[in-house]
């Protein structure tokens, strides 16, 4: 096991230099200038002089060997935009994120596995099929369609909860800043819940139809404790589908940030897009990649933890 | 189990580490919805175009010159900012005096005087100066381009020197704010720190800032001109970018004032008492087309064609009707528009006579390729208004084809000029142009001397006729005189047909029954210190 944890935690290094190369060439392959974010009314020959101060003027391989260097002392630059610093901006993005990101996964993964384990044991039922049409129109359905949805009906025609933004109380605890939040975390949770549910009813459904729950049944074991084995069969699937939706949701969704106004790192992604704020853009795209990788790690550990197979394979 | 009681943990760890920035209590703030995806920047020079000199430049910042907007009616005019009076020195046309404001304090407390205007200016124009900013730099640069040299004469007075006579200098110093030099000095000389706790003489000073959530700004009681003291004691920016969530924060009444409210929103928001306001304003809305060598353009029987096949009032009614179609560059209320021939109007049989005078048929269409984005600042809806021209043109036998892009693809073109590569072999460019001041809204664009990369006539034209009406404009000192020549040049060059002109925005905006004191000037800035939300 820590051998295999070594491994995994060691391959990490090379995809982390491989994400680094792929996120800088993308960026600077994209069509736009790099100081689309600071130039106002400049013509085009102020341009070449600011982009030499910049640095912008420079191969792109040395401004890439330029920004890893800084940014394995962690420093991720300055924003072109507002000069402030990106690991500063991206931290408090990511927070901002996380809030709703944590949320929209216990809701959306505790009502999927509940939705699934349910289907999956009352196959053929019309509930089963109510719950899987549900499912289906959730993973079809775009979710900021859904976002600018909730946001005519709860906001608009009732009233209820505000439109966008984050509120302007201290505390994530207050009721201020969750009323902000139940309208994106509902938007976000719709598509990880769906896909759960829809995971969790197969891997039900087909371990169901193994032998050894019969067999378990033959031996007289209570319902209550074959579907703990059936959870326990059914764990490493739905928490390999859990860790991407996770990864998902925590890195932000740009569409329903942006249609929430939500400063997390999907808008802030947004943001950095059509700004053309570089330094923004490579610090968010790596940060959020790496989270991935980091995500799969765990999940992997996890998954390890849950069938010991994983790691002796 | 186990694995609930790890989420559950990380859930309380993940919200535990959550920072969530806090904010006062206040009674009766304005809120306003900006179209922005951030709060302008603060420190001096806003960047996000005219809408940041709106929302954090006028509001926390004057000019030497600022601009009359507390009228709804004709074209806004210069009137004395921080400046009480100009004038151009009569024996070297270069040299501009200024007499300052006596009296006027910085929010920090420091006086404003001649060594502020010459800090403020080393700070934007003067790279080995410590104070020099190379983004508020950037955002300015490109508007007073005349300037070559500042001194301090006495306390109250700066001498500002062009490079050469330019009558329209004192419409370019309206784009220069003033910051505090003692409370960039106080702040570590860190203009990071002073845009977070920024210090100019404006109307509002900035309380708090939260980049991409909201800037707070209270009023400044001691503002200098007692008609301009701030009726709302708090200003709240939040940037809204997606037009459906700003109209319906203003439906459920989150925020109380919103810029640019979407077109299909405004029948509702009528409906239920809101308050939609717009006016005619200095911006056009046209294609930018090629006068090099390979262009068809380059005949003026093409130019008038295209011109006269586009149906301007339908795409106002795409619009909802806030638009006006444009018969020139300026609205023709502008001192600036002259008597033009040509009228630039829907006659699609004119306009099939001239084609066919100019060697087009049926089985030889004209073709043009125009660059277009989906969104950009100034574009109204670019993508249906573009559809419909493409069908209009069609029915008289042009083939226009619409090369879509992004809105910064489309700007460099604009910026590189026709026939770059950023142009990706179109004719023309959709960008839409502001006509502000005489400067940009005629010699940047149509004068041989701006052509890329010293300037933004994107389309090369160059006329002898032009430059002189130019040159003859921009040395004359007397405001009528010069209005005048630039009313011959703006009417030559309608009869030249140069640009495909389209229509003239009008800039609405929706806000809620209890808003009070808003005045729609026409100008691409506004004045939020006469609004405030009534009990």
């Amino acid at each position: 096991m820590l051998y295999y944890l070594l491994r995994r935690i060691f391959y990490t290094i090379p995809i982390a230099l491989g994400v680094s190369l792929v996120v800088f060439t993308l960026v600077h392959l994209a069509p736009g200038d790099p100081l689309s974010a600071v130039v106002g009314e400049l013509d085009a020959r102020m341009l070449a002089e600011m982009r030499a101060s910049f640095g912008y003027d420079k191969p792109l391989y040395i401004q890439y060997f330029v920004w890893l260097g800084s940014v394995a002392t962690g420093d991720l630059g300055y924003s072109m935009r507002s000069g402030a610093p990106v690991l500063g901006i991206l931290t408090d993005a990511a927070a901002n994120t996380m809030a709703i990101g944590v949320l929209a996964s216990a809701l959306g993964f505790s009502a999927g596995i509940l939705a699934g384990m349910f289907s999956g044991y009352n196959h053929g039922t019309w509930l089963d099929k109510t719950v899987s049409s549900a499912a289906i129109a959730g993973v079809s359905m775009p979710h900021y369609w859904l976002a600018i949805i909730l946001v005519i009906v709860f906001s608009v025609q009732f009233g209820w909860l505000p439109a966008m933004g984050f509120g302007s109380e201290s505390s994530v605890f207050s009721w201020n800043t969750l009323r902000h939040m139940i309208l994106p975390v509902l938007a976000l949770a719709a598509i990880p819940c769906a896909v759960v549910a829809r995971t969790t009813r197969a891997c039900v459904m087909e371990i169901l139809s193994m032998e050894f729950v019969e067999a378990l049944r033959a031996r007289g074991l209570s319902e209550r404790r074959i579907l703990w084995h059936v959870t326990r069969n059914a764990l490493p699937v739905v928490l390999a589908v859990m860790g991407l939706q996770f990864a998902h949701l925590l890195g932000g969704s740009i569409l329903v940030e942006t249609v929430f106004s939500w400063p997390g790192t999907g808008y802030l992604l947004n943001l950095a897009i059509f700004d053309r704020d570089m330094p923004v853009l490579q610090g968010t795209i790596l940060l959020l990649s790496m989270f991935f990788v980091f995500t799969n790690l765990v999940v992997d550990i996890l998954q390890s933890w849950a069938d010991p197979r994983v790691s002796r394979n | 189990m186990k694995l609930a009681t790890l989420k559950l943990v990380a859930c309380s760890v993940a919200l535990a580490a959550t920072p969530i920035s806090g904010a006062l209590a206040q009674s009766k703030p304005l809120r306003v919805g900006m179209t922005l995806s951030d709060v302008p920047t603060t420190s001096g020079q806003p960047n996000g175009g005219f809408e940041g000199y709106r929302m954090t430049g006028y509001t926390l910042y004057d000019a030497l010159i600022n601009w009359k907007l507390n009228d709804a009616k004709g074209p806004s005019t210069l009137v004395p900012g921080l400046a009480t009076e100009w004038k151009v020195d009569p024996k070297d046309n270069t040299k501009w005096i200024f007499k300052l404001r006596k009296g006027v304090k910085f929010h920090d407390g420091s006086a404003f005087n001649a060594d502020a205007v010459v800090w403020n200016l080393d700070k934007l124009f003067k790279k080995e100066a410590p104070q020099y900013d190379l983004r508020q730099t950037a955002q300015v640069r490109g508007r007073i381009l005349s300037l070559k040299s500042w001194r301090k004469i006495d306390d109250e007075t700066v001498e500002l020197t062009t490079h050469a006579p330019d009558s329209s200098f004192p419409y370019q110093v309206t784009y220069v704010f003033y910051s505090s030099p003692a409370q960039w000095e106080k702040l570590g000389r860190d203009w990071n720190k002073f845009s977070q706790q920024p210090s100019g003489t404006g109307p509002f000073r900035l309380e708090r800032l939260v980049p991409r959530e909201r800037a707070e700004l209270v009023r400044n009681p001691n503002y200098w001109d007692a008609k301009r003291v701030a009726k709302s004691q708090r200003i709240i920016l939040l940037p809204i970018p997606e037009a459906t969530t700003r109209a319906s924060a203003l439906l459920s009444g989150q925020v109380d004032f919103i810029e640019a409210p979407p077109p299909d929103f405004i029948p509702r928001l009528k409906s239920q008492g809101f308050v939609i306001t717009s006016n005619v304003y200095p911006h056009f809305w046209p294609y930018f087309m090629s006068f090099r060598e390979d262009s068809p353009w380059r005949d003026i029987r093409v130019r008038k064609a295209v011109n006269l096949a586009i149906d301007r009032e339908g795409i106002v009614k795409i619009l909802g009707g806030f638009a006006v179609p444009t018969r020139g560059i300026v609205d023709p209320s502008s001192p600036w528009f002259g008597k033009p021939a040509f009228q630039v109007k829907y006659d699609p049989a004119a306009a099939k006579k001239l084609l066919a005078e100019a060697g087009y048929s049926a089985s030889k269409p004209l073709v043009l390729k125009v660059l277009v984005a989906p969104s950009g600042s100034g574009q109204m809806l670019p993508k249906p208004m573009n559809e419909y021209i493409q069908q209009n043109l069609k029915a008289v036998g042009i083939n226009l084809e619409l090369v879509t892009v992004d809105w910064e693809q489309v700007r460099n073109c604009r910026r590189a000029g026709a026939g770059s590569p950023a142009c990706q072999g179109t004719h023309g460019v959709n960008n839409s142009s502001a006509t502000v001041d005489p400067y940009s809204a005629f010699r940047r664009v149509y004068g041989s001397g701006s052509i890329p990369p010293n300037g933004f006539n994107h389309m090369y034209y160059k006329d002898p006729k032009v430059d002189q009406m130019f040159d003859k404009a921009f040395t004359t000192f007397d405001e009528k005189q010069r209005d005048q020549i630039l009313a011959q040049a703006h009417a030559y060059l309608v009869d030249q047909a140069v640009d495909v002109w389209v229509v003239h925005d009008v800039g609405p905006r929706a806000m809620s029954s209890k808003v009070r004191g808003w005045v729609q000037a026409r100008h691409w800035f506004q004045d939020l210190a006469p609004v405030y939300v009534a009990d």
